[in-house]
């Protein structure tokens, strides 16, 4: 094994891991806000909201992300009306098309981890809260949002997770994250092995930070499924 | 403090219909500031949805409800008002037969939470306030447990503390002991005495009888959707009431 060549890999792909983590991260945080307001639009109980908002998950989650990548970046630029547009010097920039594919589509699939987590509150918490005299907007942002929360954490941990290695379809239309610089050193040192496993165990360092801290989320967040305080117990009022 | 001669709840002629089912046929029905009234029934006999119509979580197809002085405002497209609503809910206390405890809160949290978020009080007489209840129902040691953490007994004492945390003018209570176990009922109905012997407003949807004829200034009977009888204990439970009272009571219900 070429140890010395391998470390010189691992330091030329780390410089493309803050791409990896921008374009994963921002299309996460984005796509949850979109995904908040598509599960919101489904259990809205209006059929003008639910039709469009089912529509839009049953596009993305149906087609290849990579289809939607190139349908972005080289597709909306066939259109003269849209090279026209103010949104041009956007979406002629390969960063953004990746980031707005990558945002659209974890959309859809967090629009059904949020829904299913919505719908996984308890009716009589919020109905507490209701009697109490809660408008709508405190009732979400106090009983009902970190009750989902905390249902839907394990499922985004999951999505958060397929984010990171779907970044890795951007190297298609020339970012250079890892993927991509692995690509390029390839293509320079026809060592393909040792390059791609590199990359495949940066891709699982990333990984499994990440797997870490939806851990550590959880159990922060569930202090209520673990036993009650032990100082509590030694003063036998239990 | 309270006043006898002020009605605190007054309902007229409510109607409530769940499809096809009438559940409600016009209940007329007044408690006065400091009355405990007993609402009894068979199962399906609408209690619980009347109780439930008090602070709008059911909403009446027709009729008048006010708490208070005020009269709940009903728009024409069958809505409310809705800053008066949460203002009116703010002050009727309610306990629930599953507690309802929001989960993800500690005991205290729980208490706190609508005196802070809804009626913008300041936190520390929030926090203090809430303590001295939590000593009152006697559970103050589980103030930083969670829901989970506690008995059924103890979740509603707590759901209790809670409700009395708002400075509610009424208390509702909706089958407050029939999700215990029997050795549990009693610290329950421990706390819902000692809170109607403080003065306190109370409608208690129940099946407990002997609450019901020790405690409550009133009890009104409800049968298929219709108040059947109503008056004191002692009349009711003597010779007074009627024929369906007198076999709801003699175990017609399968409750006694």
């Amino acid at each position: 094994m070429d140890i010395p060549f391998l470390y010189e890999t691992l330091l030329k792909l780390l410089t493309g891991v803050p791409l990896t983590l921008q374009l994963a991260s921002s299309s996460v945080g984005l796509g949850a806000i979109l995904a908040v307001m598509l599960a919101l639009a489904r259990l809205s109980g209006l059929r003008l909201l639910i039709w469009p908002a089912s529509f839009y998950v049953f596009i993305f989650r149906s087609t290849p992300l990579l289809v939607q990548i190139f349908l972005i970046y080289h597709g909306l630029g066939q259109f003269h009306a849209v090279r026209a547009s103010f949104l041009w010097p956007i979406l002629r920039e390969p960063y953004w098309c990746a980031l707005i594919a990558l945002t659209l589509n974890t959309a859809a699939y967090a629009c059904e981890i949020v829904r299913g987590a919505l719908l996984s509150v308890p009716p009589g918490q919020i109905e507490a809260a209701r009697a109490c005299g809660m408008s709508p907007f405190t009732l979400y942002r106090r009983i009902v949002f970190p009750l989902a929360l905390r249902h839907a954490l394990p499922g985004y941990g999951n999505e958060f997770i397929l984010m990171i290695k779907s970044t890795a379809l951007a190297s298609i239309i020339t970012l250079m994250e890892v993927t991509g610089l692995a690509a390029e050193l390839i293509s320079e040192s026809f060592r393909a092995i040792e390059i791609l496993i590199v990359a495949a165990a940066t891709y699982l360092f990333i990984n499994f930070t990440i797997t870490r801290l939806v851990l550590w989320a959880e159990y922060t967040l569930s202090a209520d499924l673990r036993p009650p305080p032990v100082t509590q117990r030694q003063g036998g009022s239990l | 403090m309270t006043d006898p001669t002020k009605p605190a709840v007054r309902l007229t002629e409510l109607r409530k219909s769940f499809g096809a089912f009438e559940v409600l046929k016009g209940i007329s029905l007044e408690a006065m500031e400091g009355d405990v009234v007993s609402i009894l029934g068979a199962s399906g006999s609408g209690k619980s949805t009347m109780l439930r119509c008090i602070n709008m979580l059911e909403m009446p197809d027709s009729g008048q409800i006010e708490v208070g002085v005020e009269a709940i405002r009903l728009t024409k497209a069958g809505g409310t008002d809705k800053r008066q609503l949460q203002r009116l809910r703010a002050s009727i206390g309610m306990v629930f037969q599953n507690f309802n405890l929001w989960s993800h809160m500690t005991i205290l949290e729980n208490l706190i939470e609508a005196p802070i978020h809804v009626q913008k009080r300041p936190r520390a007489d929030c926090v203090a306030e809430a303590e001295a209840l939590l000593e009152k129902v006697g559970i103050a040691e589980k103030r930083n447990h969670y829901p989970a953490h506690l008995s059924g007994g103890q979740q509603q004492r707590a759901a209790i503390a809670r409700a009395l945390a708002q400075h509610p003018k009424v208390m509702l209570f909706d089958e407050p002991t029939s999700a215990l176990d029997p050795e549990l009922v009693g610290e329950v109905l421990r706390v819902m005495r000692a809170l109607a012997e403080e003065g306190r407003t109370m409608l208690v949807v129940t099946h407990e009888m002997s609450f019901a004829r020790d405690v409550s200034s009133k009890i009104v009977f409800l049968h298929k959707g219709a108040i059947e009888v109503e008056g004191s204990p002692q009349d009711m439970f003597a010779a007074g009431g009627s024929d369906c009272f007198r076999q709801f009571l003699s175990g017609g219900n399968g409750l006694n």
